[in-house]
């Protein structure tokens, strides 16, 4: 589980995060939405240790991040799966190779071993056959796949997802998301991901925090969304017609 | 952001930079990689350059030498010394530093705006140990053989331009190169190069991995960490010889 309390960050005279609290359950997809602007990205960032809060806490399965002895981050980094936006695989590296990274690093596995674990992942990820073609030789999709495959190759107990959709389409968004929700349910892990998406936010939103100017300004599951009054939430779920109906006829049926 | 916030934050990066590499095996393989890509693809511009420009310093000294109580063996002893001292440690260098930093500043630049970077450090990888470590330690190791080759590819050059186009005999040349030979002065072009070769990776990369922004700012970055790179070598160099030489 992981606790956020009273999160506060800035960069020079601007105030990004402006006291945020949340928690995040383990075995769940908990999403982060919110504008451009509002404060995600940072917030995701923070989490996962990219960037130091000013005040509050994040304290994963009770130990406090900022707390941790150099031995002890080391550790819990290797606890972290990061899926970035843009996938950010070592373009000079093979899919064997990027997803082998973690591994090299930090286990004493021997090559065999390795490759087993590597062809176990990517085999979950439905990329089979792909293990010696470069980053630029795939599409985005699978790139993303090889992303969320070495992002769990180290068994994590927390993944985090940086926009998992960006520039892909409908239809692989969803195996995208669904993807990561499987992962989640599979491993018991705590995922927060951030997205714009409101496809993933309808799909696999188990839990979601909407952040506003900083400021969490709303939290509910996927069904709590189309009952809310929130006009911050209102306004940014439902600016788009097809979801603006799908409230209506949802509101409609739970009369 | 001022000179003194530059200066202080590339120490910062060295003090990070000099870490023991946490996985050798890894490391021992970025090595090697660095070795071809900074060192060994290099070869054939420094080779190529080497080689004519020693011939043009022979032909420009021997067609200066018009007085005839000048032996013709002092073209063969100017073209050694202007290789050793100067062309093949400080303009090779140079001519380094644009190619092989322009790559350091956008392989990492690119890393940086991708990503790449940030992902290194979420697994609890020392970025700057793990991308910087293996090139500053493939330059200093490679270059030195690097400019040696060169330097006596340029005073090759010098002899086989002065036999081709007949203006000294290559007899006397290879008096001039045996004339008055102080082994210090090889030494003085080693520590010079090791100094630049140091500067060719540490520079460039700090442009790299600090880079913000997209694509053109790692263009734009680029470019100054070639123009820098060149500014301190230029400056490294009137010191080390200031230093070593008087």
């Amino acid at each position: 589980m992981i606790e956020v309390k009273n999160l506060h960050k800035g960069f020079g005279d601007v105030e990004v995060l402006k006291g945020i609290s949340a928690t995040f359950h383990p075995g769940k997809t908990n999403l982060i939405i919110g504008k451009s602007g509002s404060g995600k990205t940072v917030f995701l960032k923070s989490l996962i240790g990219l960037h130091t809060p000013e005040k509050g806490t994040i304290s994963f399965d009770g130990r406090i991040n900022t707390n941790f002895t150099q031995n002890e981050k080391q550790q819990w980094r290797q606890e972290i799966g990061m899926v970035f936006q843009g996938s950010a695989l070592f373009d000079s590296q093979t899919v064997e190779d990027n997803v082998m990274f973690p591994l090299r690093m930090f286990t004493n596995k021997s090559d065999a071993e390795m490759l087993e674990r590597v062809n176990f992942v990517l085999n979950r990820v439905n990329l089979e056959n792909s293990n010696n073609k470069l980053p630029a030789e795939l599409s985005g999709g699978m790139q993303k796949r090889v992303a969320i495959a070495r992002a769990i190759v180290m068994n994590p107990k927390y993944l985090f997802c940086d926009e998992p959709n960006s520039g892909l389409d409908p239809r692989t968004a969803i195996v995208i998301d669904n993807l990561i929700q499987e992962i989640t349910d599979e491993y018991k892990i705590t995922t927060v991901i951030n997205t714009h998406d409101m496809n993933s936010v309808m799909e696999i939103g188990e839990k979601i925090v909407f952040l506003e100017d900083g400021k969490k300004a709303w939290e509910g599951t996927s069904d709590d969304i189309f009952k809310t009054d929130n006009e911050a939430v209102v306004s940014f779920v439902y600016s788009s017609n097809l979801f603006r109906k799908v409230r209506e006829a949802y509101l409609r049926e739970t009369k | 952001m001022n000179y003194l916030e530059h200066i202080g934050k590339y120490f910062l990066m060295l003090s990070r930079v000099f870490r023991k590499p946490q996985r050798s095996k890894v490391f021992y393989q970025a090595f090697m990689k660095e070795i071809e890509d900074l060192g060994l693809k290099s070869l054939g511009i420094i080779m190529f350059i080497s080689f004519f420009i020693g011939g043009v310093i022979a032909l420009q000294t021997a067609l200066n030498l018009e007085n005839p109580f000048i032996p013709k063996s002092l073209v063969g002893f100017a073209a050694k010394r202007s290789i050793i001292l100067e062309f093949a440690p400080t303009f090779c260098s140079i001519i380094l530093a644009g190619k092989v930093g322009s790559y350091i500043t956008s392989s990492i630049g690119t890393m940086r705006v991708t990503e790449q970077i940030d992902a290194l450090e979420v697994m609890g990888i020392n970025s700057l140990n793990h991308l910087v470590l293996p090139k500053v330690l493939a330059t200093i190791f490679f270059y030195p053989f690097l400019i040696s080759l060169g330097m006596f590819l340029g005073i090759f050059g010098g002899w086989t331009a002065g036999v081709l186009s007949g203006l000294f005999n290559g007899l006397d040349y290879i008096e001039g190169i045996q004339l008055d030979f102080k082994p210090f002065l090889l030494v003085y072009a080693i520590i010079k190069t090791l100094v630049f070769a140091f500067l060719i990776a540490t520079v460039p990369s700090y442009h790299g991995y600090y880079v913000k922004g997209g694509s053109i700012a790692v263009g734009r970055a680029s470019t100054q960490s070639v123009v820098w790179t060149t500014i301190l070598i230029v400056i490294a160099n009137y010191f080390l010889t200031q230093m070593l030489l008087t």
